[in-house]
């Protein structure tokens, strides 16, 4: 078996699924980050203790998919994170302020605390604008040029959305009440502008890369295609329906919006990879071009398939342990 | 006036790291402080110890997200400003960095949740379990990231290939010659860290009479904890040095502002360094003191900054910060034997009868803060010109960006980070001065915690 081969394309799909993962699981933070000043005081700390136990391990996925950037494609990491310098440092400076404000919120005192709340939001809505950004100048090769960057912008804004949905429906599985209706409400209020983005974007992605244009629009991949798109349509029927049945919503079957997100998510996510692969950075660098030597990769592969397993196994193992429904103080 | 690209970024990388370093060295040590308090209330059934925990857990919280989230930026800097570094030595740094995400970042990150708001959801065992493995997780990222940070001071169990390096040991590349004291010196500093800062808060809550029943128990602990951890420091500290010694003598030089090789050499206790002139101004010196402290011996060579002319680091910044660290340390030293021997040995404890103690311990707080920081800045600013020691010269792997734009973020980020920090200090000021029955929430939470299970029966 060539080394050479596999082990850089095992990295490059553990990096997609270490990234797929954080959009996911992040994104339900960042998504509730950003609806908390729609909230009362109370509910604000209800929506902050349904992420309080998961908020940490969930970012860490991001660590880990740059890590594996790192690792993996040294050469790719330069150059992707040089070109987006500015949008990562100020991203870098959201994922702070969201972070520390979880923690300062309930322990600098009663007078600060919608100060931290305030900082919490806007710590979560620039982190989302600016991965958003990243993701949008990532797909369009990193060009720079006009229209790439108005690309960039747009997913700068679709992303959020995303975002919002996500946290929206991973509050329909955390909380009761008149929390939870709100939550149905924002959420029947987000689906509109996200399925606008998603329809934009695929729209805009064949116009912006040629590339990527030649990979889905000839035959037969075409067809052999249409699959995703179709059942990503569906999947976003899916969640209208969910919203605005009360029927599912109060029979205590909120997590299918959750599911119907996390399949739009996978979705979106193996199509972005079908138009990537098998460049890192696209029309500059391949996946083999710029991987580390083989016997670091491999040092690294072993760590991984022993390590990851057991992440994955612990991880759900909390989330079991913290399943129900979100107290209004669980911590302090 | 136009900044140099590249001391810009060097500037914001010390300032990402400096404020970064600030709280892993608090919860690497305070979290195996934990796991102890939790120990003791598992089996003696004291209330007091089980208060402790729940006081102390607040803070170790808030420092770990203020490390997580400063770590994570630090995972990016590497691309942002140093991309050069992971073109030469990703083969090395990159599984280093990798063992650290997989084996340390999670386990800390995911068993924090069980280990502050699990309690009364999984087992005692389990929440034991989830105590120890956080403190584990801290260990291990700790250890992967020290024996990277240990071979770029001296390389080990490489081959270099048209500029890049590659691996010939793995052995020899995380066991390089600096990484087993390093680690060592960093864990134990951690520790003393942990102890001046248990004392530090207690001895404050002490003094304004919001004690709890805890509060004597937990500054017993940071005493007993001080004074056998900080001899052990100097101890450490020392074959720190010897090994410094043998592999980046430049850098030793710099640290004692030797400038001509000598034997017999005098340690200079005080004095102004001038690199331009190459001598030390003021210089107050005690014969042969260098040469026994650094070779054991009277008569031990020293070799002098003018043998690594061009190659050495910058003089002052590293001698004064070996300054600060050494006194400090010493500080730490002899407070610990003290407060051991009033607290532990006499036993005196209250306010009146500790007048003196009291006020010395609020003041040393965050004296771990100033010791860690100025020992790796002997240590990182004792390294240049190089990133990899001899090998690879830091100018070589800055990143192409604007003075403006690394001006700009550097600002940006200073900013941010005083502010945090004065927060953080404020935060922990108010922690501290909160009375005893507020901060124990647990009646209430396991009241809650009750309503529900009986909801789901």
């Amino acid at each position: 078996m060539d080394l050479g081969y596999w082990l850089p394309l095992f990295f490059a799909g553990a990096m997609g699924l270490a990234l797929l993962i954080y959009v996911i699981l992040d994104g339900y933070d960042l998504g509730i980050g950003m609806l908390l000043p729609f909230a009362d005081d109370r509910e604000k700390d209800v929506m902050v203790a349904a992420i309080g136990p998961f908020w940490d391990a969930n970012e860490t996925w991001i660590v880990l998919g740059v890590g594996i950037l790192l690792i993996a494609f040294p050469q790719a990491h330069g150059v992707v994170l040089t070109a987006l310098y500015l949008p990562v440092t100020i991203m870098l400076m959201g994922l702070i302020l969201r972070g520390v404000s979880f923690d300062f919120r309930v322990k600098a005192g009663d007078r600060h605390k919608a100060k931290w709340n305030t900082l919490f939001a806007l710590g979560s809505l620039v982190a989302s604008v600016c991965q958003g950004w990243m993701l949008g100048a990532f797909v369009t090769g990193l060009t720079g040029d006009a229209t790439s960057t108005l690309f960039a912008a747009l997913i700068a804004v679709a992303l959020p959305a995303l975002y919002i949905m996500l946290g929206a429906a991973w509050l329909l599985i955390k909380t009761e009440g008149e929390l939870f209706r709100k939550a149905a409400h924002w959420g029947r209020l987000a689906v509109w502008p996200m399925g606008g983005f998603l329809v934009l974007i695929s729209i805009a992605t064949p116009l912006v890369s040629q590339t990527i244009a030649d990979k889905w629009f000839t035959l037969p991949n075409a067809i052999g295609l249409m699959p995703i798109p179709i059942a990503t349509g569906l999947a976003w029927a899916g969640l209208i329906w969910i919203f605005n049945s009360r029927q599912i919503l109060h029979h205590g079957y909120g997590w299918l919006a959750f599911l119907s997100l996390v399949v739009i998510c996978v979705l979106a996510g193996i199509g972005l990879a079908y138009s990537l692969f098998p460049d890192i950075v696209l029309g500059q660098l391949s996946i083999w071009e710029s991987a580390s030597s083989t016997e670091s990769l491999l040092f690294t592969f072993w760590g991984a398939i022993i390590t990851l397993p057991m992440i994955l196994g612990y991880t759900v193992f909390i989330y079991r342990v913290f399943r129900g429904k979100a107290s209004d103080l669980s911590y302090e | 006036m136009e900044f140099d690209p590249f001391l810009l970024a060097r500037l914001q990388f010390a300032a990402n790291i400096s404020f970064h370093i600030l709280f892993p060295t608090i919860t690497i040590g305070l979290c195996w402080v934990l796991f102890y308090f939790r120990l003791r209330y598992t089996f003696s059934g004291d209330k007091a110890w089980e208060y402790a925990y729940f006081f102390w857990v607040k803070i170790f919280a808030l420092s770990f997200a203020l490390g997580v989230v400063s770590g994570i930026t630090m995972s990016f800097q590497f691309g942002t400003n140093w991309p050069g570094f992971m073109e030469r030595a990703g083969n090395i740094a990159g599984p280093l960095l990798g063992y650290e995400v997989l084996t340390a970042f999670f386990l800390k990150t995911s068993f924090l949740g069980i280990m502050l708001f699990g309690k009364d959801r999984v087992s005692n065992r389990m929440h034991l379990m989830a105590t120890a493995l956080v403190a584990v997780g801290t260990s291990f990222s700790a250890f992967w990231i020290l024996s990277l940070n240990s071979w770029m001071q001296t390389p080990a169990g490489y081959r270099l290939e048209d500029g890049i390096f590659h691996v010939e040991s793995w052995w020899a590349v995380i066991f390089n010659p600096s990484f087993p004291y390093r680690f060592a010196h960093m864990f134990n500093a951690s520790l003393l860290t942990a102890a001046f800062l248990i004392m530090g808060i207690s001895a404050w809550r002490a003094r304004r009479g919001v004690d709890g029943p805890a509060t004597w128990k937990v500054m017993r602990t940071g005493a007993v904890m001080a004074a056998l951890l900080a001899p052990l420091q100097v101890w450490i500290g020392d074959l720190h040095g010897l090994n410094t010694l043998e592999h980046q003598p430049a850098k030793i030089a710099a640290m004692e502002g030797v400038w001509e090789t000598e034997r017999h050499a005098p340690l200079t206790l005080f004095g102004f360094p001038d690199e331009e002139a190459r001598t030390t101004h003021m210089a107050i010196k005690v014969p042969g003191l260098a040469s026994l402290i650094l070779t054991h011996e009277w008569d031990g060579e020293i070799r002098g900054l003018n043998e690594f002319e061009g190659e050495h680091p910058p003089v002052a910044p590293v001698f004064w910060a070996f300054r600060v660290m050494v006194g400090v340390g010493v500080l730490m030293v002899l407070v610990g034997l003290w407060s051991a021997w009033q607290l532990w040995v006499r036993g005196k404890e209250s306010r009146e009868g500790q007048g003196v103690l009291l006020r010395i311990l609020s003041v040393m707080t965050f004296s771990g803060w100033v010791a860690v920081l100025a020992g790796w800045y002997v240590t990182e600013i004792g390294r240049q010109p190089w990133v990899v020691d001899g090998l690879l010269r830091t100018a070589d792997v800055v990143a192409d960006h604007s003075s403006a734009t690394v001006a700009g973020t550097l600002f940006g980020y200073v900013l941010l980070y005083l502010f945090l920090l004065v927060s953080y200090i404020a935060a922990l000021r108010y922690m501290a001065t909160k009375p005893a029955r507020s901060l124990s929430l647990m009646p209430q939470q396991r009241a809650m915690n009750a309503e529900r299970a009986q909801g789901e029966a």
